[in-house]
């Protein structure tokens, strides 16, 4: 660090940050003086990390989580923290306690989530590139619906150290930013080994982003373009997936048959690692404070329904309830086979194509509370949640527009190949600009 | 099928409340979520889940632990150093 | 009515010595710095911190796993156990559950029948410990806990075994030679407060098993044992059955209290830590070398320094007792070992325990060993009688438990005015010529004679036992200080010059 600072103090119309440095230090360095703003359930220290959740309000982190502090020593300024679904459990960024983010291409309509707090920073201009984090599509849904580019990248690729735990064995935290430039330059800041996650790898990441994509076999899964995906959108990613032919290279129609029970895979194995996870909301070390006059499970259970929103409530239920003695087969233990059938499925078709294309979402944005009923949200994140039950980097690239909201060209790779997506998504990017 | 016994039940396990208000469509919705997952019977085969990392450890080595005013900076209740807690007995 | 069964399991959390906690960095010698010094966001439970696990840990458990004779696992695993408590910073305690790290072994303990008994260890797994609480307020003003947690992260070792054990003696003489055995290896720390806790399963056969939590010392578990099996003995005499239970000790008072049947309705919900991968260390078992165990050093006490069984056995039951009695006997090889056998094993545990001290409270300073061979170096050159040596002992440790500053025992021998009487210038001469009337000896024995006619009588009508008695008396008047063969000699001769 070398003691300058930026001056950040945006109009922040479509709620996009929960909390702003009007002052952000930066040093010098790869990101020297780029505003970067960082989703909320990243730890930041000193700076209140909410995770958009009643529960940590106040809650001023006394570390930095290791994506934080390489973000620092690049000499990137932090100049906010954003709105996010809490504990990143939606796909809408209304789940938020502090209100929702509206979508900068149209405030009627929701960012996506749950990352859509960095996804609408992004899009509305006021930050080049943000961190998100990504469970079961919560980077690309929102950079599908806000019109920018994010990646999730392969499980163990980027240190979850200091990130908020919702669901620990799917999330990654990635790169979102306007262009696949910026993404690729923010992955190799935060990229890398790190001890204090003994799920990292060594796999750091250098870029160079390259257009030629000439003799790229890309695989093309008919589940991604059956019944549940808005005609319009496949429309505009199969004249996307077009483009890519143009650029050199050729398709191959494949089926992921395990996209049967993805989805409710998924679902269980996020609630239940969430349960446990969150169980430390308790209101004794952080939080508001625990009645202590109170026995500990009453005292627990006030703060924790006063605190945690319905969705949270539910998804810990959930969770609790798929673990709990008697139903850990037909769920929990159920939902890992089914996860190793997914990976299989990705290995199966890797063996034969490079990449594999396909709308990030079934649908552009939502409107702001279309999606009232839980499990019609759940099913939104259909095709986002192979990518994280497999652990394959997977990237959102904007492909054009339905109904006049942008629309995610979802592109897939085998593990540790976050570069050949990253170069797909930028032969794309360079062929349409 | 879970019940609204089942669901207040639960609740209770996992410590976060639910009011008589809310626990008909808490019950409703939870079933069919429920229902939802039931494809999850389909599944087949028993393979464990495969990893390709191992013995992920670390040296014996002592670091330095935060300052203790920074332990108890976010706990909302105190008394001599230590955390204050509800009670247990 | 044939004695009924009594059977014992016991699982057995031990803290393992290693100097940095299970998952994170923060120093394990926390006992005597104030509460929330030694934590960090991972042992503190600080939202999104994640373990790392300590390899040492594992290197431990396995040499445990190994002197246990235990089959390590080809993959274990960690799983989180649910529960919310708050000493609990993560509402979860990291442990192993499907996957232990070993199993299937045994440790020889010796029998209620005598001869060596083998206790089956179902399985070991590595553990965390949680923080500490302070229970605080009363019913009036409300009542409230305080919580530290820098014990939270601990690594404990549990150690289950099979319900082998027939008598609370048993189970008592299975936790030692556990201690032993974790001491040998130099993986647990027995002097460290609370780094040793048990629960145990009891039932009388044919009814149903109680689980006690909580027992949290050795000597503990007999008692803890002792009252479970008279409780339960007693509900069946009177027709009334055993219910399947948990209960807590209370040590203050000795008993056993059944758990709030709320607190028994625990649902874990354990699933694997997703945050850990799993270990696959059975290759390393290979590699350990284990040092001289209990039995080992038992039979080698035996055959070198010519121990009795049963003093080899006392000495070789705790670790720093056996590097005592050698550190001791390496003094003075030849002289000592015969000595040292009786003294320490008999004499000095004794001792120690009437004052509930342990050898660790006599040998952690250096002083009080040199003090204990020079003390046995009297004895032996016969400078100090065993009743004068036994006062200077009582001495040495009262000076060690009251914090007083050191003496010698030359020293206290001086401060108490203990010298050795000179028997021999107030002895008889072969001629038979009368005693002298100055010498003490001489004079103690004199007055004895008077003060005791009945006893003298009897003596002279044969009754066995009125010698010994008047040696007794001798002996409280001489205060020890004189040679207990000579004082005999002196006072048969005595006693026999006055018959003729």
């Amino acid at each position: 660090m070398t003691g300058h600072e930026i001056t950040f103090e945006p109009d922040d119309p479509y709620h996009a940050f929960l909390t702003t440095c009007p002052r952000a230090p930066h040093g010098d360095g790869k990101l020297g003086g780029i505003a970067v703003a960082v989703k909320d359930n990243i730890s930041t220290k000193g700076i209140e990390t909410t995770c958009a959740s009643k529960i940590l309000k106040g809650y001023i982190p006394p570390y930095d989580a290791h994506v934080v502090e390489l973000l620092r020593q690049s000499g990137a300024a932090i100049v906010g923290k954003t709105n996010m679904d809490e504990f990143g459990m939606g796909t809408t960024t209304e789940n938020s306690a502090f209100g929702p983010t509206l979508n900068p291409y149209d405030t009627g309509r929701v960012p996506g989530g749950s990352s859509g707090g960095s996804a609408a920073a992004i899009a509305g201009g006021m930050v080049r590139m943000a961190l998100g984090t990504d469970t079961g599509g919560s980077i690309r849904c929102p950079a599908a619906f806000c019109g920018i580019v994010g990646l999730k990248p392969t499980y163990g690729r980027v240190s979850r150290y200091g990130l908020i735990a919702y669901a620990n064995s799917l999330e990654q935290i990635g790169p979102m930013g306007r262009t696949v430039t910026d993404v690729s330059a923010l992955l190799e800041v935060i990229a890398g080994h790190d001890r204090r996650d003994s799920t990292s790898y060594d796999k750091p990441y250098s870029p160079a982003p390259r257009a030629d994509i000439s003799g790229l076999k890309i695989g093309i899964p008919q589940e991604y373009f059956g019944a549940g995906v808005d005609p319009q959108v496949a429309a505009v990613v199969t004249r996307a997936i077009g483009r890519l032919e143009e650029c050199g290279a050729t398709t191959v129609p494949c089926t992921i048959p395990s996209m049967e029970y993805a989805l409710a895979a998924y679902y269980v194995t996020c609630t239940c690692e969430a349960s446990s996870n969150l169980a430390r909301f308790d209101g004794v070390r952080y939080g508001p404070a625990a009645d202590t006059k109170k026995s500990w499970h009453e005292a627990y259970r006030e703060v924790r329904q006063a605190s945690f929103g319905t969705e949270v409530r539910r998804r810990i239920m959930l969770g609790t309830y798929a673990l709990s003695s008697g139903y850990y087969g037909k769920y929990y233990a159920k939902a890992q086979i089914a996860r190793e059938n997914v990976k299989r499925d990705f290995t199966r078709i890797f063996s034969e194509v490079d990449v594999i294309a396909g709308p990030t979402m079934p649908t552009i944005a939502f409107k702001l509370r279309e999606k009232s009923d839980p499990l019609s949200m759940y099913l939104s994140d259909i095709l986002t949640v192979p990518a994280n039950l497999a652990g394959i980097p997977a990237l959102s690239v904007p492909c054009g527009k339905a109904g006049g909201m942008p629309v995610g060209l979802q592109i897939m790779g085998r593990p540790w190949e976050d570069e050949r997506v990253i170069d797909v998504a930028y032969a794309y990017e360079q062929a349409v600009s | 099928m879970a019940t609204e016994q089942e669901v207040r039940h639960i609740a209770e396990l996992a410590d976060v409340g639910i009011n008589p208000e809310e626990l008909g469509t808490f019950t409703h919705q939870f079933n069919a979520i429920l229902d939802y997952f039931d494809v999850l019977d389909r599944v087949s085969g028993d393979t464990a889940v495969t990893r390709d990392l191992y013995n992920v450890m670390r040296d014996d080595i002592v670091k330095p632990s935060l300052p203790q005013k920074d332990v108890l900076a976010n706990a909302p209740a105190q008394e001599d150093g230590f955390i204050k807690a509800p009670r247990v007995m | 009515m044939a004695e009924e069964q009594v059977i014992v399991g016991l699982e057995v959390h031990c803290q393992l010595d290693t100097k940095s906690k299970l998952f994170c960095g923060c120093s394990t010698d926390y006992r005597s710095d104030g509460p929330n010094t030694h934590v960090c966001p991972v042992c503190l439970g600080l939202p999104g911190a994640m373990p790392v696990l300590n390899k040492r840990s594992i290197e431990y458990a396995m040499r445990v796993a190994k002197a246990l004779n235990c089959t390590v696992l080809h993959e274990s695993e960690f799983s989180r156990k649910n529960y919310f408590y708050p000493d609990l910073d993560k509402a979860y305690q990291i442990t192993q559950y499907d996957k232990p790290l070993a199993e299937g072994g045994y440790l020889e303990i010796e029998g209620d029948e005598g001869g060596e008994k083998r206790i089956r260890i179902t399985r070991i797994h590595v553990e965390e410990d949680p923080g500490r609480l302070v229970h605080m307020g009363n019913a009036e003003r409300g009542k409230y806990s305080l919580v530290d947690y820098n014990r939270a992260g601990i690594p404990l070792i549990e150690i289950v075994s099979e319900p082998d054990m027939r008598s609370p003696k048993e189970a008592r003489k299975f936790l030692n030679k556990l201690r032993a055995t974790l001491e040998y290896l130099s993986v647990f720390d027995s002097e460290k407060e609370g780094s040793l806790r048990v629960d145990a399963n009891i039932s009388i056969k044919g009814s149903e098993r109680v689980e006690v939590k909580n027992i949290s010392s050795y000597k503990g578990v007999e008692k803890a044992l002792l009252f479970e099996i008279t409780r339960q003995k007693s509900l069946l005499r009177r027709g009334q059955k055993v219910d399947r239970e948990t209960r807590h000790y209370i040590e203050a008072r000795g008993v056993t209290q059944s758990s709030r049947s709320k607190e028994q309705e625990h649902d874990y919900r354990y699933f694997p830590e997703p945050d850990l991968r799993p270990l696959h260390v059975q290759s390393w078992v290979e590699g350990i070398v284990l040092p001289e165990l209990p039995d080992a050093r038992r039979e080698r006490f035996i055959a070198r320094y010519g121990c009795s069984l049963n003093h080899a056995r006392t000495l070789t039951g705790e670790l720093r007792l056996a590097n005592f009695f050698e550190r001791v006997v390496a003094a003075d090889p030849k002289g000592l070992a015969t000595l040292a056998d009786t003294w320490i094993a008999d004499t000095l545990i004794g001792e120690l325990n009437y004052r509930d001290m342990s050898i660790h409270d006599l040998a952690m300073d250096e002083k009080n060993t040199t003090g204990f061979i020079q003390l046995l170096g009297l004895v032996k050159d016969r400078k100090c009688y065993d009743k004068m040596g036994i006062d200077i002992l009582r001495q040495m440790l009262d000076t060690v438990k009251q914090g007083r500053p050191y003496e010698t025992p030359l020293e206290i021998m001086k401060r108490l005015g203990l010298v050795p009487l000179d028997v021999a210038s107030g002895g008889t001469s072969p001629g038979g010529a009368s005693l002298s009337e100055t010498n003490p000896v001489t004079r103690a024995i004199a007055e004895v004679i008077t003060e005791q006619p009945a006893a003298v009588e009897d003596f002279y009508k044969g009754k066995k036992g009125a010698f010994n008695f008047l040696i007794g008396q001798l002996m409280k008047k001489t205060r020890g200080c004189a040679d207990p063969g000579e004082l005999n000699r002196l006072l048969t001769e005595e006693l026999q010059t006055k018959e003729v």
